[in-house]
């Protein structure tokens, strides 16, 4: 009597749940504790001299500051591109979508040198800038570049599924109440996608973190100006310098890690807001 | 306030949605616009409304010409067949959405919109829901938010598109009747688009037909009824009887045998006659009337639907009272003489498809 099975109506929890929890284990956890236990090598104060370094602080700064600018400047243009590519039909419109995902194609050093030829100095576009005063190959702007590259498909492809699920019914019902075509995207059709912006915002930002390829061959890579903190873990190791490396990085993860429990935290609350089925 | 439709027409393509078609409705009227889909009458809907822009004609509001005014301005309350609620506000920021997005010169301070926005949910008797969100509503009560937001802005028109279309049939009987008493209680002018003639004729005021794009008939839900002035309006009222003959001295003739009075110009006709407008005769002996089979009887609820074959083999359907018919002794496999009590007849060219 005591052991009377209990069957849920979704069969297969613990096989489910038990291979997710062994994939991430080995797959994210293991690889990340080794970076803890190596940083564990280091005391407390050669860990915080490796990471509070003008150096590092530097780099932390760009790495971040260029990465969440790179994720906002995305969902800007990210929007628009989904709203052209869902809203309107034009010829080529195929290829457009398809060129959307080429950012995750193409290896990122191509990317990198691709981006650095023609905004270098004597490059086509960089030549041009120069004119005007405008530098971006080897300054952060280069970098900022760089991260918006290879973060715009994320949020394109995130929003689009969204946008294209909104009816034209609720938009042409705004209408008839009054509303006005700014009225009608602020308070109808931004609230609807905003989930979609965030997760999108959320990836293009933790991609732009971690990206190396293409960011190095445009930044010049300028001690305190325009240095990623990824370049400066690779400089690290060159230097033999592991437990220095994983230092670096560990103090990276856990930034990163805090600011995408952020955004999920976020985006769950207004999830919840609204679609709390009775 | 009173609709002019005047001369609309509409294309699609190559496709005619909307052929000249006109229509005037009186202030305060409830009506229906009822035809088979795609005959055009949600597009009419659309262009009232302003969703959809005619290629030719006119639409006022109150004498007034709004052809060419955008949606927004047209002050008109739009109920879709699918509620379009917005889905991240409650039913209460549903209902006072309109209010809210008003030009800061005519908006109502919060605490009117709060007023009125309970006053409004009273009214569709769903004011404990306010809190609620659309999808933990069922399909009738998101019907009556969307009616409610439409509603908040005191619009000079309401104008619904298969409102009850999306529902079960008990729901839906419940609305139609509900729809009924509010448009009692406010009297605003409203066109409802439907393509169930019952809901047609039980509702509305008045009744619209169209089909393939044109106005076939106007009219009261009993005059319509009564009296098709088109094979197509006889054909889609209700069940009929067709029957194909000529017409000879004011009788409708089938063949050989002589059915009934029918009035109409002589010559080759197409005859409807609806169930309920027939009687039996048991036998073949007399000279009047149309000599059938009885096939099958079924004899559920007050009256008893009985199945008779021609001599041709063409099939009747007939509806009697059923203590009459148990009178009458009559079983499956009996001859029996059909006499209608009317007929209304088409000249055969005007034959619908």
């Amino acid at each position: 009597m005591a052991s009377l099975k209990r069957f849920s109506p979704l069969p297969g929890f613990g096989l489910a749940m038990g291979y997710t929890l062994v994939y991430l284990t080995l797959i994210v956890l293991i690889p990340l504790t080794a970076v803890g236990a190596k940083t564990l090598t280091l005391g407390w104060d050669a860990f915080w001299s490796a990471v509070s370094s003008p150096r590092v602080l530097a780099s932390y700064q760009l790495s971040f500051g260029a990465s969440l600018l790179a994720a906002g400047i995305n969902v800007i243009f990210g929007l628009i591109f989904a709203w052209v590519l869902v809203r309107y039909r034009f010829p080529g419109k195929g290829l457009v979508d398809a060129l959307v995902d080429l950012p995750f194609a193409l290896p990122t050093a191509v990317a990198g040198i691709a981006l650095a030829t023609i905004y270098a100095e004597n490059g086509p576009v960089g030549e041009l800038l120069k004119r005007f005063g405008i530098e971006i190959a080897y300054t952060p702007y280069g970098v900022l570049l760089a991260l918006v590259f290879i973060g715009l498909p994320f949020v394109v492809r995130t929003v689009q599924p969204v946008l294209a699920d909104l009816e034209k019914e609720v938009e042409e019902a705004a209408a008839g109440l009054g509303a006005s075509r700014w009225q009608t995207f602020v308070k109808v059709i931004l609230p609807h996608i905003t989930p979609a912006l965030l997760t999108g915002f959320a990836m293009a930002f933790a991609r732009a973190v971690g990206e190396y390829g293409s960011v190095i061959f445009i930044a010049g890579n300028v001690p305190m100006v325009s240095e990623i903190t990824p370049l400066l873990i690779i400089t690290k190791l060159e230097q033999y310098d592991y437990a220095g490396a994983t230092a670096v990085a560990s103090v990276m993860l856990v930034i990163s890690f805090i600011l995408l429990l952020i955004i999920n935290a976020l985006q769950g609350w207004m999830q919840q807001r609204y679609t709390a089925e009775a | 306030m009173s609709i002019a439709i005047r001369n609309i027409s509409k294309q699609f393509g190559a496709f005619k949605a909307l052929d000249d078609v006109s229509i005037e409705i009186p202030s305060g009227e409830l009506v229906a616009l009822l035809g088979p889909s795609g005959c055009g009458k949600t597009t009419l809907l659309r262009i009232i409304a302003g969703l959809e822009y005619a290629d030719q004609g006119q639409i006022l509001l109150a004498g007034d010409d709004t052809s060419a005014r955008h949606a927004r301005d047209r002050q008109v309350g739009f109920v879709f067949q699918h509620y379009a609620l917005f889905r991240h506000m409650s039913v209460f920021d549903n209902v006072a959405f309109g209010l809210r997005v008003k030009p800061r010169r005519y908006r109502p301070a919060e605490a009117e919109i709060r007023r009125r926005v309970k006053r409004l949910l009273e009214l569709v008797q769903l004011d404990w829901l306010a809190d609620r969100y659309p999808t933990q509503l069922s399909g009738g009560q998101r019907q009556r938010i969307a009616l409610a937001r439409a509603l908040a802005v005191e619009p000079k028109v309401l104008l619904l598109d298969e409102p009850f279309g999306a529902l079960d049939a008990k729901v839906r009987k419940e609305l139609r009747r509900w729809l009924r008493q509010l448009h009692d209680e406010i009297h605003v002018t409203s066109v409802f688009v439907t393509h169930d003639q019952e809901e047609a004729l039980e509702v509305s005021d008045r009744v619209v037909l169209i089909n393939k794009g044109k106005v076939e008939q106007i009219g009261t839900p009993e005059s319509v009824y009564d009296h098709p002035a088109t094979p197509f309006v006889a054909n889609f009222l209700g069940s009929v009887n067709l029957f194909h003959g000529r017409v000879e001295d004011g009788q409708l003739h089938l063949g050989e045998h002589q059915v009934g009075a029918a009035d109409g110009n002589d010559g080759k006709a197409v005859a409807f006659v609806r169930p309920h407008e027939f009687e039996l005769v048991p036998g073949w002996a007399e000279r009047d009337g149309l000599p059938a089979t009885i096939v099958r009887v079924v004899s559920v609820g007050p009256s008893a639907q009985i199945e008779l074959s021609r001599s041709d083999g063409e099939l009747v359907e007939v509806s009697i009272a059923r203590d009459s018919f148990r009178l009458l002794g009559l079983g499956k496999g009996d001859q029996v003489l059909l006499r209608p009590r009317h007929i209304r007849v088409f000249q055969a060219e005007a034959q619908a498809a």
